[in-house]
């Protein structure tokens, strides 16, 4: 009894600390790569005068100038929270409201911004207008947001790309992101 | 005989209660020192926020352009573009993406992402000609790179 030590045997620490040391090694994964997808237009063709005419009540047009202040179908808005909303609305319309979209085949959201727009603010509003689109897709497909939109990061798997589909199906994704006009610069 | 039970009762173990310190001072020098990157980023880098990410597919598939004011005073006070190591002007980024393309497999150069990374202050201007570059080099799937703050407001 005398001759017990009392002390924890710590030979194995240093085991746990290589362990856990390899475990952050392979785990660790520098997750840098996240942010808005957006697909660009084809190049215009020189040939072709690209001049669409649109029904002026299926575009709903945000604007946002050099000292990043918006303008919302003609509007002044500051406060964003509603932006959303009226996005999805307008979207879902089908013909319900005569002066908004037809139908969501036909509704384009149009993002026009200025040469001195800051990035953080096209960020900023790019971001509204997506989460408008996958918040329907994520009703579409009956699953949350953050589940669809990291079903459609791995459509290899037959069940996620099902997700994706179903909720896509019906609601192009149509914003039109114009060239910026040439004021502050 | 005695003589050889007499030896073996003196301890020969290596002390070991330092090592758990040694391991700890080699983890974190490591941690410390690694760059995770090969090239430095000589613009401005503070990344906007968004909610609504997205992630990549294919990582092997994302060439990177740097868009911000440059760090380094010499280099002046406009926002520049960085492709891997070097400046380049619009101009240049259809031979870039080109030269990216070549990088990858054959089947699989049509797929290729440019991720943006954009200051946050960095102007819009920049951007778009960047992005109409982009569309006559025929990279046409872009990633503004953004940073999550879902936490901070819902959705």
């Amino acid at each position: 009894m005398a001759r017990s030590t009392p002390e924890i045997p710590n030979a194995s620490m240093a085991d746990i600390a290589f362990l856990l040391l390899t475990f952050f090694l392979v785990t660790t994964t520098i997750n840098n790569d996240r942010g808005l997808s957006i697909g660009l237009p084809p190049p215009p063709d020189p040939n072709k005068k690209d001049e669409i005419k649109m029904q002026e009540k299926n575009i709903f047009k945000i604007q946002v100038n050099s000292s990043d202040a918006l303008l919302v179908e003609g509007d002044p808005m500051s406060d964003l929270s509603g932006l959303k909303e009226s996005i999805i609305k307008f979207i879902r319309n089908n013909g319900q409201d005569p002066n908004s979209s037809e139908s969501p085949q036909k509704a384009v959201v149009s993002f026009k911004t200025d040469r001195g727009t800051s990035h953080k603010r096209f960020v900023e509003i790019l971001d509204i207008v997506q989460g408008a689109y996958y918040d329907i897709y994520a009703e579409e497909a009956g699953v949350s947001n953050k589940e669809w939109r990291e079903a459609a990061a791995k459509l290899s798997d037959p069940s996620s790309k099902a997700i994706y589909e179903r909720g896509k199906r019906d609601y192009p994704m149509q914003i039109s992101i114009a060239e910026p006009t040439k004021i502050g610069n | 005989m005695s003589k050889f039970k007499k030896k073996a009762e003196v301890k020969q173990e290596i002390p070991t209660s330092s090592m758990p310190d040694v391991v700890f001072m080699l983890l974190f020098f490591f941690m410390v020192t690694t760059e995770m990157r090969k090239s430095s980023i000589e613009v401005k880098q503070q990344i906007p926020k968004a909610a609504q990410l997205r992630k990549l597919e294919r990582k092997t598939l994302v060439a990177n352009l740097y868009i911000g004011q440059p760090t380094k005073a010499e280099y002046g006070s406009e926002e520049r573009i960085q492709a891997n190591d070097v400046f380049i002007e619009t101009g240049d980024i259809i031979r870039w993406v080109n030269e990216e393309k070549s990088k990858l497999a054959e089947a699989e150069r049509e797929q290729i992402t440019i991720a943006i990374k954009g200051d946050k202050d960095a102007k819009r201007g920049i951007i778009a000609d960047v992005e109409t570059e982009l569309r006559k080099g025929n990279a046409r799937k872009v990633l503004y790179t953004a940073a999550d703050n879902s936490a901070e407001k819902k959705n």
